[in-house]
């Protein structure tokens, strides 16, 4: 009997996954555990393993195809095995290949066995390679990149025939730090397109991603009735507690603090002190589900969209454990390397522009949170303290709520709980 | 110190050596009584005496390896071949007898002898007269091989030289010898072999130059400074052993080079420079490793194409520009 | 056992040897060879002496039976030594070359009883082991030199062809061909640099003799006036090429003459013409009078152990061996009853005993470990060697 291989369900949105690359071929003995493909789901591009022996005999769709959860992939048996019956056994059925989506893009040819690089749709960046298709950079280049995060395939080459050289690099290192003055992680756009005489459009066909983030938080905005409060801390104790703790860090080799993992800390504190926040509009007629674990998401920007990863049981961790986490799961996210269990089961999220300079913003409720916290760039700001005008330290932070979980008394005190944690940090230690 | 001409320089660390070890004589053609074809050893027959200062018949090989022999027996020959070029009739007892005796008699034999002389081209001579030896010397373990830029060097790396238990191929400049620089007079004035000489200290790109390139690529740091660069120049003095160190360590601040050489280009000082410092600092590397050498070709005679043979300043200052991505 | 030999057989007293010798420092007439120049066709010189086999006793010489049993070992031990490493060569203990010396062990026997060991100095080419063994280098060092173990002359860097020993000025053991003749000039320059008594014995085949090194050097002897004595040990084949199919002039000491040196013929096939030419040309030498002396011998075994010989007949070689040194000396002793049947047993015994010893050390010597690569290239102990 042959036995086909299906679409998996890989997370807890995917609803159709692309097949960006097959790693084995058609006649290839395959055993359990074998990695037969690549499959980008709305999150992540996923490895696609099979569970039984056999034989590849066919594989159904070709890389680059969309395909829904179920439908046929490719099938496995023995050598010879008429697979006829089973493949019409799909057609037609919901987890037919979808053709649709399949005809919005040039098909690539199957691959070679190799790995291939994702199907060349809309969804990549701008990729510079030579002639021959070979990345080409100068080891210095190389380990430059590798020591500050940046991906060689999105930086352009100005050596001989693009080779990327330590001056390129250094370049995308300014872009991604911040000038002085402005807040980490802003990339100021360097290069303008060329715009042609006539009026253009193009067509760019939507990523995985970019599809589910479109439905869910359409989803959020428009079934849960938001509200927003918003409002402005002290912070100066916090940036000098976060001073001394990496001065020390620094001495001691440990790990460095953000700003940000001070509001992941005093959120998940918060979420203990008001269960009634630290809840989901229930799917379950009639319900609402308050938790009894305070699992607090940091939006996280990736190249053409935005993950959600979960520092779990926040409350609990100190802030260098909860700086490391959010490191290594942005390190993840932005390689595309998150898997499910690193995103799912927030009861919280947070989302941080400061890094852009931005001093506050109302952000959408990552479902099926109750609530999402915004969080601005750190202000140098004259304030008034014991009747003098003295430089003082400000930041705004905007809670944006589902009333149907949420009424604004509860998120006025959870908010000025969050805000009295990050005025006096050593409240964080009680 | 005091101001002397390269002859000069080499000329008082030989006297110096000899006024010091009565082991040190200095044997070659024409060195006696017609006080050196290239008049280094001037004055050297009146103050020494015939016993110390032989002159020779043209048999190269013949008293290469009397040297070799009076080395073994315990004095320390200095052999002044009239150029290097002629070395090569002489070829097996520096590469098989100064080279190896150490070697085969299992450490029993020193071979505290010095090979000296000019090297490499010196004009319109053609073939077989203009050619570079470092290369080829430094391929054979057992020899050291010294190319000093400048008196002082000169005269620090030749009394090290002669001090040394093995045997010591240093090379000299036909067109240098009358080359002024200030030079100590310190009576223990040694430069140890094996230690490079950063000569300018830069930030973007280093050029490691020995003997007469050097000034080449003094030069062109000169240039490259009026076109915004700043240029690293290192002297390696000695070829073997090389003080690869000190290379490395200034390719890691610059992360490129270009090595100028006037050996003929395969298999050569320049080539080795640029497999260690790939096998060292690959990663520091932000441009292939760049050589600037003679042609591939033996020298020509004619005075356009002998100039176009040498390595040139324009050469060292285009190939800097390359690995600075600056064309 | 080669020690011994060497205090025993050691040269008469000074007086003797001038008046034995009856060489003096001035002319090279007075000598006690033959002059021969009545046979030379040419007739451009009839200065060169010749010392044929035969011509001389070891009473004439000032040496006891008891030296003369002392130089019969000390060949013996020799040609033991050589047929013992054949042997090992075949059971694949010894790699690489290996040149024999056997049938030539009277010149070095020879030579060694006519110098001063220690004050004088020697270098040879690559048949080196018969002269070794003769200035006493140990048969164990040499035997684990060819094997290639720690325990050898060079601690198994040098092989059989280069053997060296430095208390001995044993200056090697060289297997360019020629490429050993000039260093050989430059020992004799610091003896008499450092004034110091030595004269240095070049050894040399007769086909170096067509190296231009050959000729430089014998030109720079003479000019230097170095004390040096330039043997030729003419075995009448350069590797596979008879000496007449290589060389238009084959009476080699004749090209002395070129260079205004002195020079003699003698029997390589008797020690007692070895010793006494040697003799001569030695008092010459430390008079810094450089001299060639050919000495006509034969190699009983092909160039290498891969040489069949196939250059020189069946009846050549029978007939060469009957001159054979070893057997001739013992013809010699035996007639004049110097030594019993029963001392030759015991001799032939006692060698035998010591060159299994030498192998039994062989074998039990360690491979030099792999660290030593990298010892003795420099006398600079941290020299930045590229290693792996």
């Amino acid at each position: 009997m042959p036995i086909p291989v299906e679409m998996p369900k890989m997370s807890d949105t995917m609803e159709e996954g692309v097949l960006v690359a097959w790693l084995a071929e058609e006649g290839d003995a395959v055993s359990s555990g074998d990695i037969i493909a690549q499959v980008e789901t709305d999150k992540a591009t996923m490895d696609l393993e099979v569970y039984d022996d056999g034989v590849l005999l066919k594989k159904v769709i070709p890389a680059g195809a969309a395909v829904p959860i179920g439908g046929l992939i490719a099938v496995l048996g023995k050598a010879g095995e008429d697979i006829s019956v089973l493949l019409a056994g799909y057609d037609g059925a919901a987890g037919a290949p979808a053709e649709a989506s399949t005809s919005e893009a040039p098909v690539p040819p199957a691959g070679d066995g190799a790995v291939q690089p994702a199907a060349p749709d809309a969804e990549s960046d701008t990729t510079f390679a030579g002639d021959d298709g070979r990345l080409k950079s100068s080891p210095l280049a190389r380990r430059l990149a590798d020591e500050h995060g940046i991906v060689l395939q999105q930086v352009a080459g100005s050596g001989p025939e693009g080779r990327i050289v330590k001056r390129d690099v250094e370049a995308a290192i300014r872009r991604h730090t911040p000038a002085p003055g402005v807040s980490s992680g802003y990339r100021m756009p360097t290069t303008m397109i060329e715009m042609p005489a006539e009026d253009v459009s193009e067509a760019v066909r939507l990523s995985q991603m970019r599809k589910t983030i479109a439905r869910r938080l359409s989803e959020s905005k428009f079934t849960s009735p938001h509200f927003y409060l918003t409002v402005d801390v002290d912070v100066e104790r916090a940036v000098a507690a976060r001073a001394r703790i990496n001065k020390q860090a620094e001495a001691a080799g440990g790990v460095k603090i953000s700003f940000n993992d001070f509001v992941t800390k005093a959120c998940a504190l918060a979420l203990r002190v008001h269960p009634a926040v630290n809840a989901s509009w229930g799917e379950q007629e009639g319900v609402v589900l308050q938790h009894r674990h305070a699992h607090v998401a940091v939006a996280v920007a990736i190249d053409d969209g935005l993950v959600t990863p979960v520092i779990r049981h926040a409350d609990r961790k100190g802030l260098a454990q909860i700086a490391t986490e959010t490191r290594e799961l942005a390190k993840r996210a932005r390689d595309r390397a998150l898997q499910p269990e690193d995103w799912e089961g927030s009861t919280f999220t947070t989302s941080n522009l400061g890094m852009y300079g931005v001093e506050e913003f109302t952000a959408i409720i990552n479902p099926p949170n109750a609530c999402i916290l915004a969080v601005g760039a750190i202000r140098d700001e004259a304030v008034v303290k014991e009747g003098a005008v003295v430089p003082g330290k400000r930041m705004k932070l905007t809670l944006s709520s589902d009333h149907r979980v949420v009424d604004g008394a509860v998120a006025a005190a959870f908010i000025g709980t969050v805000r009295s944690h990050i005025e006096e940090p050593l409240s964080m230690l009680l | 110190m005091a101001v002397l001409q390269l002859r000069e320089a080499i000329r008082a660390a030989m006297v110096e050596e000899m006024e010091r070890d009565a082991g040190v004589f200095l044997i070659g053609e024409e060195v006696a009584e017609y006080n050196g074809a290239y008049k280094v050893s001037e004055g050297m027959l009146d103050r020494f005496g015939a016993d110390r200062v032989l002159d020779t018949p043209i048999s190269e090989s013949g008293f290469s390896g009397l040297g070799v022999g009076a080395a073994m027996a315990g004095l320390r020959p200095i052999v002044e071949f009239m150029t290097f070029n002629f070395s090569f009739v002489a070829f097996d007892q520096l590469v098989n007898n100064a080279a190896k005796i150490r070697y085969m008699s299992g450490g029993q034999f020193s071979m505290p002898i010095v090979f000296r002389g000019p090297n490499g081209a010196a004009g319109q001579l053609a073939a077989t007269h203009n050619t570079a030896v470092e290369s080829l010397y430094s391929y054979f373990p057992g020899l050291k091989v010294v190319a000093p830029s400048n008196p002082d060097d000169a005269k620090g790396l030749l009394k090290s030289a002669i001090r040394d238990d093995d045997p010591v191929i240093f090379l000299e400049s036909e067109s240098m010898y009358g080359l002024k620089g200030e030079v100590s007079d310190a009576r223990d004035y040694m430069i140890p072999l094996g230690k490079a000489r950063i000569a300018r200290e830069g930030a973007d790109v280093t050029i490691v130059a020995h003997q007469k390139s050097y000034w080449r690529a003094m030069e062109a740091a000169d240039r490259l400074a009026e076109a915004g660069y700043d240029a690293e120049v290192v002297d390696p003095r000695t070829i073997r052993p090389l003080d690869i160190e000190t290379i490395a360590a200034s390719v890691k601040k610059t992360n490129r080079l270009v090595v100028v050489d006037e050996s003929n280009p395969f298999a050569s000082f320049s080539s080795e420079v640029a497999c260690q410092i790939q096998e060292r600092a690959f990663d520091w590397l932000d441009a292939p490793v760049m050589r600037v050498t003679a042609k591939d070709v033996p020298a020509p005679y004619a005075k356009n194409l002998i100039e176009y043979y040498m390595p040139r300043t324009e050469e060292i200052v285009a190939a800097a520009k390359q690995v600075l991505y600056a064309n | 056992m080669a020690g011994e030999t060497r205090k025993k057989a050691g040269k008469p007293s000074a007086d003797g040897e001038a008046e034995g010798n009856g060489v003096s420092a001035a002319s090279w007439n007075g000598h006690s060879g033959v002059p021969v120049g009545d046979e030379v066709a040419s007739g451009l010189d009839e200065s060169f002496i010749y010392y044929p086999p035969g011509a001389y006793t070891h009473e004439e010489l000032g040496f006891s039976g008891d030296q003369v049993l002392d130089m019969y070992r000390n060949m013996l031990l020799q040609r033991r030594f050589e047929e013992r490493a054949a042997q090992m060569y075949g059971k694949q203990k010894i790699g690489g070359f290996l040149h024999l010396y056997i049938g030539q062990e009277a010149v070095s026997t020879g030579s060694a009883c006519a110098m001063e060991i220690g004050k004088d100095s020697v270098i040879t080419a690559y048949r080196d082991h018969g002269l070794g063994l003769a200035l006493g280098m140990t048969p164990n060092e040499c035997m684990a030199e060819l094997f290639g173990k720690v325990g050898g002359s060079s601690r198994g860097k040098g092989g059989s062809m280069h053997y060296f020993k430095k208390e001995l000025n044993f200056y090697g053991g060289h297997g360019i061909v020629g490429g050993h003749i000039a260093v050989g000039a430059g020992i004799a320059f610091a003896h008499k640099y450092k004034g110091d008594g030595g004269v240095c014995l070049t050894y040399l085949g007769d086909g170096a003799v067509g190296q231009g090194s050959f000729h430089e050097t014998m030109n720079l002897a003479a000019l230097y006036e170095t004390p040096c004595v330039f043997v030729i040990e003419n075995n009448e084949y350069a590797m596979g090429t008879a000496t007449h199919r290589a060389f238009a002039q084959t009476d080699f000491h004749r090209y002395a003459h070129s260079y205004g040196m002195i020079s003699s013929l003698a029997s390589g096939m008797d020690i007692f013409s070895v010793y006494k030419a040697m003799s001569d040309h030695i008092a010459q030498a430390r008079n810094n009078r450089p001299s060639i002396l050919e000495v006509r011998t034969y190699r009983y075994r092909g160039h290498s152990m891969s040489d069949p010989a196939n250059y020189r007949t069946r009846e050549e070689l029978d007939a060469r061996k009957e001159e054979d040194p070893i057997i001739r000396l013992k013809g010699y002793m035996l007639e004049r009853e110097l030594s019993s049947n029963e001392e030759f047993d015991a001799a032939d015994d006692e060698v035998k005993r010591i060159v299994m010893d030498a192998v039994a050390f062989s074998e039990a010597s360690d491979a030099p470990p792999i660290r030593e690569i990298y010892e003795h290239v420099y006398s600079q102990a941290d020299y930045p060697f590229l290693t792996d």
